[in-house]
C-alpha cells in the first residue's frame, strides 16, 4: 500500500518537473511547482509514517515495466525505507513550503523549478528501489538533478567550479557503487535485492564491498577525505536546495550504506566497525574544526553537515562492531542512535539553512563579518535560528542532545567487547566525539553571536527586513519539531523498533509506556533521560527567575552604551569578530589540522602605518590528495594526447601491432 | 582421390600466400600490379577448386566474380590510374626488404600456429585454408603498413580482401549472399579510394602519403 502511494507521489513529482519547464517563467509557476511538491511530499510522508507506526504489511515488491527490458524495475517498502522516506519527505515538504516564499527572490526560476521536484522524486526513488539497477539509476538521477540545481546560478563566481567538482565526485561515487553491486551480484548477475540478500558472500568480497560502500556512500554523504564538494556545492545552490542537499540528500547516502552493509550483506565481522568508526570520527572532528574557522554562513553549515555525518557513521560503526560480537541489543541501541540523529539532523540543518537563506535574502550577505545585530530587525528568524543552533549544539532539552546522548550510551557499552582493540578504540572515539560536540557548541555560539547579536557590521545588515510569512512560519514549525523531538524522543525511538529488528535482530524496549516519558535505552539501573522533565524544569526556572527579576528589579527601561573598556568607539568594526572568536581554537588545532600560521607585521617605532596580522591556512586535502591526483591525470592525458595526432599509417601500424600481439597471446596461451 | 583434392587445395592456398610474400618485395608499381593479378588468378582457381571439392556449384560464381573483378577489372583500372598519375617509376618503402620479408615469414608462422591450435578437431581442409587465409590477411596489412604510396596501399588492401574470400570459401556452408556482398563492398571501396586518389593528386601533385601528413601539420 505504502509503495503504491509513494510511487504515485514520485510520478506526480516527475510530471510536475516536466510541466515546470513550461510554466517556470509564469507568475504562478512558483506557487504551482512548490505547492504540488509540498502536497506530494506530505502524502508520501503520511504514508511512510503510517507504515512505521502500524508496522505495515510487508508487501511483495512492485514491478514496473520500465527500465531494463524483461526485468523491469522493482520497488518495495520495508521499515528502513519507510523511516528514510519519512525523513526525506519531511525535509522535502519543508523545503517546498519555504520555496513558496523564498522562490520569489529567484532571478532565474526556469533553472530551479523544473529540477526541484525531479530532485525530490530521485531521492524517493533511491529509497524505494528493490534492485541494483533501479537503485543506481535513481542514485544517478538524484545526483544529476541536484547538480543542475547547484548550477542554477552558474554565472556567479566559483559556482561553475563547484558544479564541476560535485559532478566529478558524484561520478566517482556512482562508479564505486556500480563496482560494489557488481561484486554483490556475483557472476550469476542476481541484481534483485532479494537474491543479493539470499546469496552467501565470501569474506573477501564482503570486506571489499564494505570499503567500496564507504567510498560510494561516503562521497555523497561527505566522509573525509571525500567531503571536498560539500562546502563548494551547498553554498552554490539556492538556500532551500542547500537545505535539501545538506539535510536530506546526505541521508539518502546513509540509507544506501545501511541498506547494503546491514541488510544486503547480512551479519558482519566485528572488525567491520573499525574502519567505519575511524572514518566517522575523523570526519566529525575535521568537519567541525573547519566549520569553526569558516566565515561564510552556508559553507559553515555545510562543514557542520560533514561533522554530523561523521557522528552518524560512528553510530553505524558501533552497531556493526556490536553486531559482529552478537551483542544485538547494544547494536540496536547504536543503530537507533544513528538513525535518530539522521532525523534530528534533517530537522535542524533544514532549519539552519532556511535561516541562512533568510539572512541572505534580507541582507544579501553570507559573510559573517558583514552581519550583526539582526536580532533586532529579524526577531522571528533569529528566534527560530537560535533554537536550531541550540539543537545542533546538542543542548537539552532539544533533539540533538537525545541522539548524541544515545550514541554515548552505546559507547559506554564498549567494555563488554571481547576484543581489546575495540575496548580501547571505542572510548577514544567517544572522547573525540565529545570534543567535536563541544566544538560544535562553540561553533554555533560564534555563528549566532556574530550574525545576530552585537551591532550591524555593514549597511546591508543595518537595513535588514524580516522575511516573508511562509519562510518564517516553516522555520518556526521546524523549531517546534526540534523541541518536540527533544521532549518526546520515545515516540521516534519506538518507531525505529521495526528497523532495528530487521537490521540487527533486536530492538530497544518500548519507551512510550515508561512513566513520565523517560528514555531508558538499556535498563533503569544504567542511565535514563527525561526530556520532558528537563524542559519543564528549564521553563519553570526561567519563568521564576524572570518573574523575580521583574518584581525586584527597577521597572524603567534605561538605554545606555555598552561598556567598552572605557573607550566607546562608534565603529562596529571594533566589535568581537568571527575571526577573533575562532582565534583561540585556531591556535590550538589550526597548526595540526590546517597548517595555519600567523604573521604579525609590526611597523617600526615612529612609523605611522597600521600593523597587520596575516593568517594563512591550508586545505590539506586539496594540497596532499586532490592536487597531486589532478596532476597525475593531466600528465597521463597530456601524454596520451599525442595519440590523437598520428599519421594514418601509424594508426594502421598500431592496429596491426595490436592484432599481432593478440594473436601472439592466443598462440602462447597455455 | 581425397588426398589429391586436399593437396591441390593446399597447393593453391599456399600459392596465394606465396604471391603475398612476393608482393612484399616488389619495388615497381607495375610489377606489384602484375603479382596482384597473379594472386587474383590463383584465388579464382582456388575458389573454383573448392567448388569442385565441396561440390558447391555456387562457389563457381564466386570464382567467376573473383576472376572478372580482381584479376581483370581492378588491375586494369589501377594500371590506368598509375599511367595517368605518371608514378610508374616511383619506389617507396618505409622499412627495408629484409626486415619486411622476415616479418612476413614470422606472420605466416604465427598464423599457422594460432589457427592450427584454435581449430583442432575441425575439418582438416578448412583448417589449412583458414591458416593460409589468416596469413594472407596479415601480409596484406603488413603491406599497407610498410608502404607509403597510396596505390600500393590500395593493392595491400585488395590482397587482404583476397585472404577474406579464401577464408569464406574454405569454410563449408558460407551463404552466397555473404560472398557477394563482400565482393561488392570491396568494389565500392575501390571506386571510392580511386576517386580519392585523384582528388589527392589534384590538390598535392602527389599520392605520397607524406604530403598529406605534412599538410595536416603533424610529425611522422
Amino acid at each position: 500500500m505504502t509503495v503504491i502511494v509513494a510511487l504515485w507521489c514520485v510520478a506526480v513529482l516527475l510530471g510536475t518537473a516536466i510541466l515546470a519547464t513550461a510554466v517556470a517563467r509564469r507568475p504562478y509557476g512558483r506557487t504551482f511547482v512548490y505547492g504540488v511538491s509540498l502536497i506530494a511530499s506530505a502524502a508520501a510522508l503520511i504514508a511512510a509514517v503510517t507504515h512505521l507506526l502500524t508496522g505495515g504489511t510487508l508487501a511483495p515488491s512492485v514491478t514496473l515495466p520500465v527500465g531494463l527490458p524483461w526485468l523491469g524495475s522493482h520497488f518495495r517498502v520495508d521499515a528502513l525505507t519507510a523511516f528514510f522516506q519519512a525523513v526525506v519527505n519531511l525535509g522535502g515538504g519543508a523545503a517546498s513550503f519555504y520555496g513558496l516564499g523564498y522562490g520569489r527572490h529567484e532571478a532565474a526560476p526556469q533553472r530551479v523549478l523544473p529540477f526541484f521536484p525531479a530532485f525530490l522524486a530521485g531521492m524517493n526513488l533511491v529509497l524505494l528501489a528493490d534492485d541494483a539497477f533501479t537503485f543506481l539509476l535513481s542514485w544517478e538521477f538524484m545526483s544529476l538533478a541536484s547538480w543542475a540545481l547547484v548550477m542554477a546560478h552558474h554565472g556567479e563566481r566559483d559556482n561553475a567550479r563547484a558544479g564541476y567538482v560535485y559532478l566529478v565526485m558524484a561520478s566517482f561515487g556512482t562508479l564505486v557503487l556500480v563496482l560494489a553491486f557488481g561484486l554483490m551480484a556475483g557472476p550469476d548477475g542476481g541484481y534483485g535485492f532479494g537474491s543479493i540478500r539470499a546469496a552467501a558472500h565470501a569474506p573477501g568480497v564482503a570486506a571489499l564491498v564494505l570499503v567500496l560502500m564507504l567510498g560510494g556512500a561516503g562521497s555523497k554523504a561527505g566522509l573525509v577525505p571525500l567531503h571536498v564538494w560539500l562546502p563548494l556545492a551547498h553554498p552554490a545552490a539556492p538556500s532551500h536546495v542547500s537545505a535539501l542537499m545538506s539535510g536530506v540528500m546526505t541521508k539518502v547516502a546513509i540509507y544506501g550504506f545501511v541498506r547494503v552493509v546491514f541488510d544486503l550483506m547480512g551479519p558482519s565481522d566485528w572488525w567491520w566497525g573499525v574502519p567505519v568508526m575511524a572514518a566517522g570520527t575523523v570526519t566529525a572532528v575535521l568537519g567541525i574544526l573547519s566549520a569553526t574557522m569558516e566565515r561564510d554562513i552556508k559553507r559553515l553549515l555545510a562543514f557542520s553537515t560533514i561533522e554530523n555525518v561523521g557522528i552518524i557513521f560512528v553510530g553505524l560503526g558501533l552497531a556493526l562492531a556490536f553486531q559482529g560480537n552478537a551483542m544485538n541489543l547494544a547494536a540496536a541501541l547504536a543503530l537507533t542512535a544513528a538513525l535518530l540523529h539522521v532525523l534530528n539532523h534533517t530537522l535542524f540543518k533544514s532549519l539552519l539553512f532556511f535561516g541562512a537563506g533568510a539572512v541572505q535574502t534580507a541582507t544579501g550577505e553570507r559573510d559573517l563579518e558583514c552581519l550583526g545585530g539582526l536580532i533586532h530587525r529579524m526577531p522571528q528568524t533569529s528566534f527560530a535560528f537560535l533554537v536550531g543552533c541550540v539543537a545542533i549544539a546538542a543542548l537539552p532539552p532539544l533533539n540533538g542532545f537525545v541522539s548524541e546522548w544515545l550514541i554515548f550510551q552505546a559507547i559506554l557499552q564498549s567494555p563488554q567487547f571481547p576484543q581489546w582493540g575495540l575496548k580501547i578504540m571505542a572510548p577514544a572515539v567517544g572522547a573525540l566525539l565529545a570534543m567535536s560536540a563541544a566544538l560544535a557548541a562553540a561553533c554555533f555560539v560564534r555563528l549566532f553571536g556574530i550574525a545576530f547579536l552585537g551591532r550591524p557590521r555593514s549597511a546591508a545588515a543595518a537595513a535588514a527586513q524580516e522575511v516573508d510569512l511562509p519562510s518564517r512560519s516553516i522555520m518556526i514549525a521546524l523549531a517546534g519539531l526540534c523541541l518536540l523531538a527533544g521532549v518526546l524522543p520515545g515516540l521516534a525511538i519506538d518507531s525505529l523498533a521495526g528497523v532495528t529488528q530487521s537490521m540487527v535482530g533486536a530492538k530497544l524496549s518500548e519507551q512510550a509506556t515508561i512513566a513520565w516519558l523517560s528514555v531508558v535505552p538499556i535498563g533503569e539501573s544504567r542511565s535514563t533521560y527525561n526530556g520532558l522533565l528537563v524542559f519543564l524544569f528549564i521553563a519553570a526556572s526561567t519563568a521564576v527567575s524572570a518573574l523575580v527579576i521583574y518584581r525586584l528589579g527597577p521597572r524603567t527601561i534605561r538605554r545606555a552604551p555598552a561598556w567598552d573598556c572605557g573607550f566607546p568607539d562608534p565603529s562596529p568594526a571594533t566589535q568581537y569578530t568571527a575571526g577573533s572568536f575562532a582565534q583561540p581554537l585556531r591556535r590550538v588545532f589550526g597548526g595540526l589540522a590546517f597548517g595555519a600560521s600567523e604573521r604579525v607585521d609590526m611597523p617600526a617605532p615612529g612609523d605611522t602605518r597600521a600593523a597587520r596580522l596575516t593568517v594563512t591556512m591550508h586545505d590539506r586535502f586539496w594540497e596532499w590528495l586532490y592536487t597531486p591526483l589532478t596532476q597525475v591525470v593531466s600528465l597521463v592525458s597530456g601524454t596520451l594526447n599525442h595519440l590523437q595526432f598520428l599519421t594514418i599509417r601509424r594508426y594502421l601500424t598500431l592496429v596491426f601491432i595490436a592484432l599481432v600481439a593478440l594473436l601472439l597471446v592466443l598462440a602462447l596461451w597455455p | 582421390m581425397t588426398n589429391l583434392v586436399f593437396d591441390i587445395a593446399h597447393l593453391l592456398a599456399g600459392g596465394l600466400v606465396l604471391m603475398s610474400l612476393v608482393m612484399l618485395y616488389q619495388v615497381r608499381l607495375y610489377a606489384l600490379l602484375k603479382v596482384f593479378t597473379l594472386q587474383a588468378l590463383v584465388l579464382a582457381l582456388s575458389v573454383a577448386w573448392q567448388a569442385f571439392a565441396q561440390d558447391a556449384p555456387h562457389l563457381y560464381v564466386t570464382a567467376a566474380v573473383a576472376l572478372v573483378f580482381k584479376a581483370i577489372v581492378i588491375p586494369m583500372a589501377l594500371h590506368r590510374i598509375i599511367q595517368r598519375l605518371g608514378i610508374h617509376r616511383e619506389i617507396e618503402t618505409v622499412v627495408g626488404f629484409g626486415p619486411t620479408m622476415l616479418a612476413g615469414i614470422g606472420l605466416v608462422a604465427l598464423s599457422l600456429v594460432v589457427m592450427l591450435r584454435v581449430t583442432a578437431g575441425a575439418d582438416p581442409m578448412a583448417r589449412e585454408d583458414l591458416a593460409f587465409a589468416l596469413s594472407v590477411v596479415l601480409l596484406g596489412l603488413l603491406m599497407m603498413v610498410t608502404r607509403r604510396n597510396a596505390v600500393s596501399q590500395v593493392v595491400g588492401f585488395m590482397s587482404l580482401e583476397n585472404g577474406l574470400v579464401l577464408a569464406a570459401t574454405g569454410a563449408k556452408g558460407m551463404p552466397l549472399v555473404v560472398e557477394f556482398s563482400v565482393a561488392f563492398s570491396i568494389l565500392i571501396a575501390f571506386i571510392v579510394i580511386g576517386i580519392f586518389l585523384f582528388r589527392i593528386r589534384e590538390r598535392f601533385d602527389t599520392v605520397d602519403m607524406r604530403a598529406l601528413d605534412r599538410f595536416r601539420g603533424e610529425q611522422r
